[in-house]
């Protein structure tokens, strides 16, 4: 049982551990991204050599991610009283030199800093763009605390919002509060959180259920990964706030198969909360008791679904269910349920701590607070911001167009909301983002994954790919979703293979109506949306592959033809390189490729010095 | 229930579009058990194991997931002689753990390698040309996608968005992702790390 006093004295006892006098504090960022990026092989070299040097006053930790997978592994040295370091892409190597040149010799190392201004000053993290322009609230903790230590949650507040929920408001003020905060939900269809947890909460039963939707199953999307790595108390905590509000006693967080690092991360902050009574019974000295239990996926992405996740949950094929009766009437094993997306809960906490005003005053009209995007693709600055809905996240990344993507490619589309989204075009991009407006301009914001494609990616070809997804992931209860996507997707499959007719093109936009308007579930209510968008915005490139057979992104392999022309040197590259044998010709000769040999792999194209072989 | 690997290739050539297809479930191939690895016997250690992880959930609703979970944890796979020793012990009709064991993608009722291959095929990945990293491994590795390798040691497949989407193209071996790569001359050396 745990008082009030309790949780301010170990706040400042945490606070002093991190902050105080003469330590130096360096974390390592060791999310998956971190970790794929060699962050481990990096914490060991720390951890080695800093015992080796036997430099007491060094304190490592583990943190989650800032957001910036460019820079992986990325390695901080905090001091008490000056500015923080930030070291980019680092390895065992440049880390063995920061030990001894920063750490033991007090000189920050500027090769591997981020750089430096004008006046020579160290510049960090902060101080880049990317991230200078970001709010962060659900971030708010990613990167900087270790998110396997529970007095460094409780250090920045960590817990103070359930104890102020507890001892000082009613369950109906909580959502009160959440109702006129404006928060929407973060899982897709942005459904107001309060409105939600505000039906669940009358309705009588024996046990009523919270659940967190962490099967973020949008490719491209890895915002809920990034927090549950970086910060799972605050979605614990926000959980243990939504059973005060709506009278649950028990919660589930349905954590996807694909998440290692984020259960790992789950399972010790769980145990940790419960080994303090901060989940468990009579939390704070109250009535109220609480506790979580992770779930795991399996590899299903119709199990994002809330009816399909509960199916999940309860033992069952994910399929969904029709409603009503909705999740707050009956939902889990028949029972009132409230369920909430990982974006969503990380926003609750700040909500409750700094009221409803303070987050209703960012964002837009209709949307509050701020949205974390995904930046993924051909984009040469990846990873996650965070900035108040309607923001220009993707615009102000895609801003100099001609820089946005890697090698100088030139800007094409960005895709959102995953394989039930769509595609925004550089004419829409001064449309602000919300949950509005891009359902107006053809795609939606889903999960908020923005995938940048260049002018090497064929829009066909993309369509085609989210089908594909589709096809595959339709649970098969409902004859459209399945047989249509089904029927739609042979359809483009003949159109990248050169044997669409402009009658295809009809029949595409039939089915995509029928399967719309008779599916069950959003998985199947929405799979045209990716062709249907791409139709519209890119026509030209569906008539290039239904009417003169050609590719323009040069992708489909079936439209490809590769010849040599009159440039060629006879420098017997291309010969050398083409698995086939399908390029003859002697040295200082022009070459020829044997068309009917030629598989269309392109790899004459890549590695031809002079420009000399063609694509049509 | 052996797949002809014909039948399954898309697009990709991957096989990814087969989990509907074993979703809708096709129950007649399953007295061909694909169990070539000597085969489980009734007294095989992890059933008494299974047995105890059961009875420890025993409390509670919806165990199924956990209970397959566990299973294929221990045993790598689903043969038709663990769902049956667990619908035995949980009193879930057969039907229903077949019917669960095949939904999910995750699920595996043939044997797989000793270690788990998926290459990346969301999105992200995609557009940065996932396809290249796929089609190195075949070589490597000779198998098709899908399949195991001959010496057990490696299974490949293709998975979905890793969340790792800002590394793209990447892969995961195990509960290990590896990204950044674009340059597929670094996937034999990752490979070679392996026993
Ligand atoms: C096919 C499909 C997949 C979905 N996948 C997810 C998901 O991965 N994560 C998520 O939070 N919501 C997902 N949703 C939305 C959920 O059904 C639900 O609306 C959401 O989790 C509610 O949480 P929120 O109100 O906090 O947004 C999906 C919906 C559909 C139809
Ligand atoms: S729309 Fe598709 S995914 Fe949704 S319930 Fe129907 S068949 Fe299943
Ligand atoms: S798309 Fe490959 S990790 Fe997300």
């Amino acid at each position: 049982m745990m008082t009030m006093v309790d949780l301010n004295g170990l706040k400042a006892k945490a606070l002093e551990e991190m902050e105080s006098e003469g330590t130096l504090r360096v974390v390592v960022g060791m999310a998956t991204c971190g970790q794929s990026a060699g962050a481990r092989r990096v914490m060991e070299t720390l951890k080695k050599d800093v015992a080796e040097l036997g430099l007491d006053n060094v304190n490592v930790a583990v943190t989650g991610c800032v957001g910036m997978c460019t820079y992986e592994p990325i390695l901080e040295v905090l001091e008490p009283g000056k500015k923080k370091v930030t070291y980019i892409r680092m390895d065992p190597e440049k880390t063995a030199r920061v030990v001894k040149e920063h750490l033991q010799g007090g000189k920050p190392v500027l090769d591997y800093t981020v750089g430096h201004d004008h006046a020579g000053n160290l510049k960090n993290l902060e101080d880049l763009q990317f991230y200078a322009k970001q709010e962060r609230i659900v971030l708010r903790n990613c990167g900087t605390i270790d998110p396997e230590n529970i007095h460094e949650y409780i250090a920045r507040d960590g817990y103070a919002a359930l104890r102020k929920a507890l001892l000082e408001m009613t369950p109906e003020t909580v959502i009160d509060e959440m109702k006129k905060s404006g928060l929407r939900g973060r899982g897709g269809a942005g459904f107001p959180t309060g409105l939600k947890w505000g039906f669940a909460a009358p309705n009588k039963a024996d046990q009523k259920y919270i659940i967190c939707n962490a099967d973020e199953g949008d490719p491209g999307a890895f915002m809920d990964r990034s927090v549950l790595e970086g910060d799972p108390h605050a979605v614990l905590e926000a959980m243990a706030i939504g059973g005060y509000a709506i009278g649950a006693s028990k919660g589930y967080i349905y954590v996807r198969a694909e998440y290692p690092v984020a259960v790992e991360r789950l399972k010790i902050a769980i145990g940790q909360a419960q080994e303090m009574g901060l989940l468990g019974r009579k939390i704070f000295g109250t009535d109220f008791s609480f506790d979580i239990e992770i779930r795991l996926g399996a590899g299903a992405f119709v199990c994002g679904e809330e009816t399909a996740l509960m199916a999940s949950i309860e033992g069952e094929r994910g399929e969904p269910r029709p409603r009503p009766p909705f999740p707050a009437v009956k939902g889990l094993f028949g029972r009132p349920t409230i369920l909430n997306n990982v974006e969503t809960y990380a926003n609750v906490c700040q909500i409750i701590l700094n009221g409803p005003e303070w987050f209703a005053s960012m964002g837009t009209e209709r949307s509050k607070g701020t949205k974390v995007f995904a930046l993924g693709g051909k984009i040469n600055n990846t990873g996650l911001v965070e900035v108040p809905d309607g923001h220009q996240a993707a615009r102000d990344h895609l801003r100099n167009r001609r820089r946005a993507c890697p090698h100088g490619k030139a800007f094409k589309a960005v895709q959102t909301g995953g394989p039930s989204g769509g595609c925004i075009t550089a004419a829409d991009l001064d449309t602000p983002i919300d949950f509005d407006n891009l359902v107006a301009i053809g795609s939606m914001m889903g999960s908020g994954g923005m995938i940048v494609m260049d002018e090497d990616n064929c829009m066909v070809d993309i369509a085609r790919f989210f089908l594909d997804f589709t096809v595959d992931e339709s649970c098969g209860k409902c004859t459209p979703c399945r047989e249509g996507t089904k029927r739609m997707l042979e359809i483009l499959d003949r159109i990248v293979a050169g044997e669409g007719t402009m009658q295809d093109l009809e029949n595409l936009e039939d089915l995509a109506e029928n399967i719309r308007l008779t599916s069950l579930c959003a998985l199947g209510q929405t799979a045209p949306n990716p062709v249907m968008s791409t139709m519209k915005h890119f026509r030209d490139e569906y008539l290039a592959h239904v009417q003169d057979k050609k590719c323009p992104a040069g992708v489909c392999k079936a439209l490809l033809g590769y010849v040599i022309t009159a440039d060629c040197k006879g420098c017997t590259k291309c010969k050398r390189v083409c698995p086939v044998e399908a390029i003859t010709g002697e040295v200082k000769q022009l070459h020829v490729i044997d068309q009917a040999l030629c598989i269309r792999c392109g790899a004459c194209f890549n590695v031809c010095s002079f420009n000399a072989i063609a694509r049509n | 229930m052996p797949e002809d690997p014909e039948v399954n290739q898309n697009r990709f050539g991957t096989g990814v579009g087969n989990n509907t297809q074993r979703r809708l479930g096709n129950v007649n191939d399953q007295s061909k058990c694909a169990c070539s690895c000597g085969c489980i016997t009734a007294e095989d250690p992890r059933f008494a194991e299974l047995k105890s992880y059961i009875d420890s959930l025993n409390q509670e609703q919806g165990i199924t997931m956990p209970v397959l979970q566990e299973a294929q944890r221990s045993f790598g796979y689903l043969p038709l002689e663990v769902q049956k020793f667990i619908s035995e012990n949980t009193g879930v009709p057969l039907a229903e753990i077949y019917g669960v064991a095949t939904f999910y993608s995750q699920f595996a009722i043939e044997p797989k390698g000793r270690h788990h291959i998926g290459v990346c095929m969301g999105t992200a990945c995609y557009v940065k040309g996932s396809q290249k990293v796929l089609d190195k491994l075949v070589e490597e590795l000779k198998v098709k996608v899908g399949c195991t390798t001959s010496d057990g040691k490696f299974t490949l497949e293709a998975t979905r968005c890793l969340g790792c989407c800002g590394l793209a193209p990447c892969i995961m071996i195990d509960d290990d992702v590896f990204g950044k790569l674009d340059d597929v001359s670094r996937i034999p050396d990752i490979l070679g790390k392996y026993e």
